[in-house]
C-alpha cells in the first residue's frame, strides 16, 4: 500500500502560498519588530486622524489676555493632557501637528533618496561604464558636509520655491528634495554592490544566454533580489530624514516659525527646558520612538526578506 | 595681640592690593559674550550693535557717554561746549582738542590728521558709510594743528556732538585705512578685520562671525590698564546659552543682550555665578512698516526700493489698523516681565524729547476692524482674509530668530487674523539678519517682507541723528549697497523739513518741541513705525568681574579698560 498520511495529501493539494506569508510569519518571530510595527502605527494613526478627534488649532491662542495669561504653561490636565506652552497653546494639537509634518517630510524624502539611490546603484552595478563615473558621483555626495548644504539650499532655493507653491508647500518640497538628494548614497552603495554580486550568478547568466534584454534583466531577475537592502536602507533613511528636519527646524530654518514640526516645538522649548521640562520631553520622546520603532521594524524585515534566514 | 594686629594688617593689606599694585595685564583673561557674532570691527561699515559694540573695544572716539548721558571725553582733552569755547557762539562749528602723546596700538602717534580722515571716509560720496547720519550738516573737517581739529557744519548745530562722539564713531587710522576710500572701503578685510586702535585692547585674531582673540594694547594711554591681559569676545549662540554661560556656568564673564523671558532669566540667576544687570534707554522694540514694494516679482534692483509703492501698507489707514489690533501689555508681560513697559514711542527717553503719546496702548480690535472696513478691505469671498480688487491682505512678517520674538510673532499674528489679516511668518538667523551683507536676501536693511521687527536705540542723549535716520536720502538701496538706516523707505518731505529746523534750533526746550513732532509724525501720525516695548538693557556679569557700568547710552563695553577681576 502506497497511501499517504491524509495530512501530506492535504498539504500537496493546498494551493501554494504567497511568500509574503512567509515573510508576515519570519516578521512575527521578531518581538522588537513587532513592537516597532505597533508604535510606528499608533504614531501614524495618531498624527494622521488625532488631529481630527482632538479639535483644538495647535496656533491657537486664547484672544482674551487675562484668559490667555492664565493658560500659559500649565502642566498636564484633563483640558490639555500635554499641557501648554508659553503662550497658552495646546501642546498635544502641537505634537500631533508637528508630527504630521515631520513624519510626511520623512517618508517623501525617504522615497525619493531610494528611488535614486536604487537607480544609481543598479545602475553602477550592472552597466560596467557607467560604474566608475557614478560611484564617483557618489563618493563626491558622501563627501559634501551635509548641514551647511542643506542651509545654502534653504537660503537660496526658498523663496522662489514658496513662491511657485505657496509657503508651506514650497518650503515642504524644498526640504523633502534637500534631504532626498542629499542622503541616497548609502542605498546607492549598498544597492551597487549587491548587483555585482547577483550579476555573477548562474541564473542571470542563464537569462542573459537566452538573449534577455537588459531592461527586463534588471526588472525581473536583479531587483526582485535586491529587494531586501533596498526595504532596510529605506526604513533607515524615514530615520534619518525625521532627524535631519528636525536639525534644520531646531536651527531656525526650516518651515515657518508658526507652523510646528517637532524640531521647532522642541527648538521653542530650548529656553525653558529647566523649568518645564515637559516640552522638550513631549517632542523629543515622538521624535526617538518614531525613529527607534522604524529603525527595529527594518531589522525584522531585513530578516524577514531575505529567504536564507527564512525558516530557520 | 600683636600676632593679630599683624594678620589684620596684612589682610587689609591684601584687601587694598588690586587698587595699590594695579598695573596691565595684572589680572588675566576676561571672556566676553555676546549672542550675536560681529562680522567686521568697523563700525562706518555696519550698523549691527554687535560690531560697534565689539569694536569700540579697539577704536575709541573722541568722546563717550557715560551711564546717566554725561558726555565724557576720550581721546579729546576736554569736551567743547559754549562755554569753554569749544564750540562758536554762532553754532556753526566745533573745536576738538586731542590729549597729547596718543599713540595708535602700533605705536605711532595719534594726530588731527587721523580725524580729519575719519570724516573723510565717511563722507566719501561713493561709499556707503552706516553712520553718515552722525555726520548730518558736516560742511568741513580740517586740522587746525597736530592736535586740534575744527567740525564746520553748514548751519548751526545746536548738538555738534554727531561726529567723532559715541560708539558709532570712533576715530580710524588713517595709514591704515588712506586706500580704503569709497567704493573700495568693503574690500579692505584686513583693516576692516583688524582696525588699529587707541582703545584698552587690540586685535590679535578675527574670525568673523565666530570670535575675537585680543591682547592688551601696550600703547594704552593709562599705563595701569586694562587689568586684564587677554579678552575673548565670543560671538555667535542664542541669547540662553550666552545667559547660562555667565549666569550658571561661570565660563564667561560678561554676557550682553539677554533678551529672553523673565521667568527663564530668573531661573538663570537662581544659580549664583552673576547677576543680571539692567536699566532703562532709549531702545525700543518695534514693527517697521515697508513703503516700498519687496514683491519678488518685481526685477531685482527695484525691489523694496521708492520706484514702487507698497500696494497697501502705503494706505495709511492699514497700518494704523495693524498697530490697533496689537496688545502691548500682554506683549510686555509675555516677553519681559519688570524689562520692560509699553510704548508708542520711537524715542521714549530722555524725558525733554519724549513724546506723551500713549494712543495706542489700549488694543482696539473693533476700531481696527471698521478702519480697514472703510479703507476699502471687506472679506468677499468669506475665507476670513480681507480682500480688495482681488488682492489678499497678505503680510510677509519677518525678524531674527530668538524665542521672545518668536512669541511675539504667534500672538501678533494671531491678533492680525482676528481683523483679517493673513500672516506669513519668517525668522532669521540674526547674525545674517542684522549683517547687513548687501548678497544677502534676508538682511533688515534689504526688507524683502511687508513688515518687520527688531529693536534699536540712539548713544547719546539727543534723538536728532537718530530722528534724522528716517531723512528721504538715508533710505538703502541698491545703489548704496543697501547701507542706510531708512528701513522703512519713509520720505516725507515735511519731516525732512522739520529735522532741518531740529538742525538750527539751539534752545532746548524747543527742541525737545520739535524732536516729538518728528517722534508723533513716524509713530501716531503715520505708523510708518509701531512701537511695541521700550525695552530695558538686560545683560550678565559674572559675580567675580568689576567695574561693569551697564550703560545704555553709549557701547556698553564703553569702560573696559576699568573692569577688573574680584579676588
Amino acid at each position: 500500500m502506497t497511501d499517504l498520511p491524509a495530512a501530506k495529501v492535504d498539504a500537496a493539494l493546498r494551493p501554494p502560498r504567497n511568500q509574503w506569508w512567509d515573510v508576515w510569519d519570519q516578521f512575527k518571530t521578531h518581538k522588537g519588530a513587532l513592537i516597532g510595527l505597533i508604535i510606528f502605527a499608533l504614531i501614524l494613526f495618531g498624527v494622521a486622524l488625532g488631529p481630527f478627534l482632538w479639535g483644538i488649532d495647535p496656533t491657537y491662542v486664547d484672544p482674551n489676555p487675562v484668559q490667555m495669561l492664565k493658560l500659559r504653561n500649565q502642566g498636564p490636565s484633563l483640558a490639555h493632557p500635554f499641557g501648554t506652552d508659553q503662550l497658552g497653546r495646546d501642546m498635544l494639537a502641537r505634537v500631533m501637528a508637528g508630527g504630521k509634518v515631520s513624519i510626511a517630510v520623512g517618508l517623501t524624502a525617504m522615497l525619493l533618496s531610494l528611488f535614486l539611490g536604487t537607480l544609481i546603484g543598479v545602475l553602477a552595478g550592472f552597466f560596467r561604464r557607467l560604474d566608475g563615473i557614478l560611484m564617483s558621483a557618489t563618493d563626491l555626495f558622501l563627501s559634501l558636509p551635509l548641514l551647511p548644504l542643506l542651509l545654502l539650499m534653504v537660503t537660496l532655493f526658498r523663496e522662489p520655491l514658496s513662491q511657485r507653491f505657496g509657503t508651506e508647500a514650497g518650503i515642504f518640497l524644498l526640504i523633502v528634495f534637500a534631504i532626498g538628494v542629499t542622503s541616497w548614497m548609502q542605498t546607492a552603495r549598498i544597492v551597487r554592490g549587491e548587483v555585482l554580486a547577483l550579476k555573477e550568478r548562474e541564473y542571470v547568466l542563464a537569462a542573459r544566454s537566452i538573449g534577455t534584454p537588459s531592461r527586463r534583466m534588471v526588472l525581473r531577475h536583479v531587483l526582485p533580489n535586491v529587494m531586501s537592502p533596498i526595504m532596510v536602507s529605506a526604513t533607515l533613511g524615514i530615520a534619518n530624514a525625521i532627524i535631519t528636519e528636525s536639525a534644520l527646524s531646531f536651527l531656525g530654518l526650516g518651515f515657518p516659525p508658526d507652523f510646528p514640526t517637532w524640531g521647532r516645538i522642541l527648538f521653542d522649548a530650548v529656553d525653558q527646558m529647566q523649568l518645564y521640562p515637559l516640552r522638550v520631553i513631549l517632542p523629543g520622546v515622538a521624535i526617538s520612538l518614531t525613529v527607534l520603532s522604524v529603525n527595529y521594524i527594518g531589522d525584522g524585515l531585513r530578516d524577514a526578506l531575505d529567504p536564507r534566514i527564512r525558516g530557520r | 595681640m600683636k600676632l593679630k594686629t599683624a594678620l589684620l594688617g596684612a589682610a587689609a593689606g591684601l584687601a587694598l592690593a588690586p587698587a595699590a599694585f594695579a598695573e596691565r595685564g595684572a589680572d588675566g583673561h576676561v571672556n566676553i559674550i555676546y549672542w550675536q557674532a560681529p562680522s567686521i570691527l568697523n563700525p562706518y561699515l555696519s550698523s549691527g550693535t554687535k560690531d560697534i559694540e565689539s569694536a569700540s573695544l579697539v577704536i575709541e572716539p573722541l568722546g563717550r557717554y557715560d551711564e546717566k548721558g554725561n558726555l565724557v571725553p576720550y581721546l579729546a582733552e576736554e569736551i567743547p561746549t559754549v562755554g569753554n569755547g569749544g564750540v562758536s557762539e554762532d553754532l556753526t562749528s566745533i573745536t576738538w582738542k586731542l590729549k597729547s602723546g596718543l599713540l595708535w596700538s602700533d605705536g605711532s602717534p595719534v594726530t588731527s590728521a587721523d580725524v580729519v580722515f575719519t570724516a573723510e571716509y565717511c563722507m566719501h560720496p561713493e561709499g556707503g558709510c552706516a553712520q553718515l547720519a552722525k555726520f548730518d550738516g558736516v560742511d568741513k573737517v580740517e586740522a587746525m594743528d597736530d592736535l586740534t581739529v575744527k567740525v564746520t557744519f553748514k548751519e548751526p548745530k545746536p548738538n555738534p556732538y554727531g561726529p567723532f562722539m559715541g560708539g558709532q564713531s570712533p576715530i580710524l587710522q588713517k595709514a591704515q585705512f588712506e586706500n580704503c576710500l569709497g567704493a573700495k572701503a568693503p574690500e579692505c578685510t584686513d583693516a576692516n578685520f583688524g582696525p588699529i586702535g587707541t582703545g584698552p585692547f587690540h586685535v590679535v585674531e578675527f574670525k568673523p562671525n565666530d570670535v575675537i582673540q585680543m591682547e592688551a594694547n601696550p600703547n594704552y594711554r593709562d599705563p595701569a590698564k586694562p587689568a586684564f591681559a587677554t579678552l575673548t569676545f565670543k560671538g555667535g549662540g542664542d541669547a540662553a546659552a550666552a545667559g547660562r554661560a555667565v549666569l550658571e556656568t561661570g565660563e564667561f564673564d560678561y554676557a550682553w543682550n539677554l533678551q529672553l523671558a523673565p521667568d527663564v532669566l530668573a531661573g538663570m540667576a537662581a544659580a549664583g555665578k552673576g547677576e543680571a544687570l539692567s536699566a532703562f534707554g532709549t531702545l525700543v522694540e518695534r514693527i517697521e512698516m515697508n513703503m516700498t514694494d519687496p514683491s519678488p516679482d518685481l526685477p531685482e534692483g527695484e525691489r523694496a526700493t521708492a520706484k514702487h509703492p507698497h500696494p497697501f501698507l502705503s494706505d495709511l489707514r492699514v497700518r494704523k489698523a495693524l498697530s490697533m489690533a496689537i496688545d502691548r501689555n500682554l506683549l510686555v508681560e509675555v516677553g519681559y516681565g519688570q524689562a520692560g513697559r509699553p510704548t508708542c514711542n520711537l524715542v521714549p527717553a530722555p524725558e525733554l524729547y519724549a513724546s506723551d503719546n500713549t494712543d495706542c496702548i489700549a488694543q482696539d480690535v473693533e476700531g481696527a476692524k471698521a478702519l480697514l472696513e472703510e479703507a476699502g478691505w471687506t472679506d468677499t469671498d468669506g475665507d476670513g482674509v480681507r480682500d480688495k480688487d482681488g488682492k489678499k491682505l497678505h503680510i510677509l512678517y519677518q525678524t531674527s530668530t530668538n524665542a521672545v520674538r518668536q512669541d511675539f510673532q504667534a500672538l501678533i499674528k494671531q491678533w492680525w487674523s482676528e481683523i483679517g489679516v493673513e500672516t506669513e511668518l519668517k525668522n532669521i538667523d540674526a547674525s545674517v539678519y542684522f549683517g547687513g551683507d548687501p548678497g544677502s536676501p534676508d538682511t533688515f536693511q534689504k526688507f524683502y517682507a511687508d513688515v518687520e521687527m527688531y529693536a534699536n536705540n540712539f548713544d547719546g542723549t539727543d534723538p536728532e541723528p537718530y530722528l534724522g535716520q528716517y531723512g528721504c536720502d538715508k533710505a538703502p538701496t541698491p545703489e548704496k549697497q543697501w547701507q542706510g538706516e531708512n528701513i522703512n523707505r519713509y520720505c516725507d518731505p515735511a519731516y525732512d523739513e522739520l529735522l532741518a529746523e531740529l538742525g538750527r534750533t539751539g534752545d532746548l526746550e524747543k527742541r525737545g518741541e520739535i524732536a516729538k513732532r518728528l517722534n508723533d509724525m513716524l509713530t501716531k501720525d503715520s505708523y510708518t513705525v509701531v512701537a511695541l516695548v521700550d525695552r530695558g538693557r538686560v545683560s550678565a556679569r559674572s559675580n567675580t568681574l568689576g567695574g561693569v557700568i551697564l550703560n545704555t547710552w553709549d557701547s556698553e563695553l564703553w569702560n573696559a579698560a576699568d573692569w577688573y577681576r574680584m579676588k
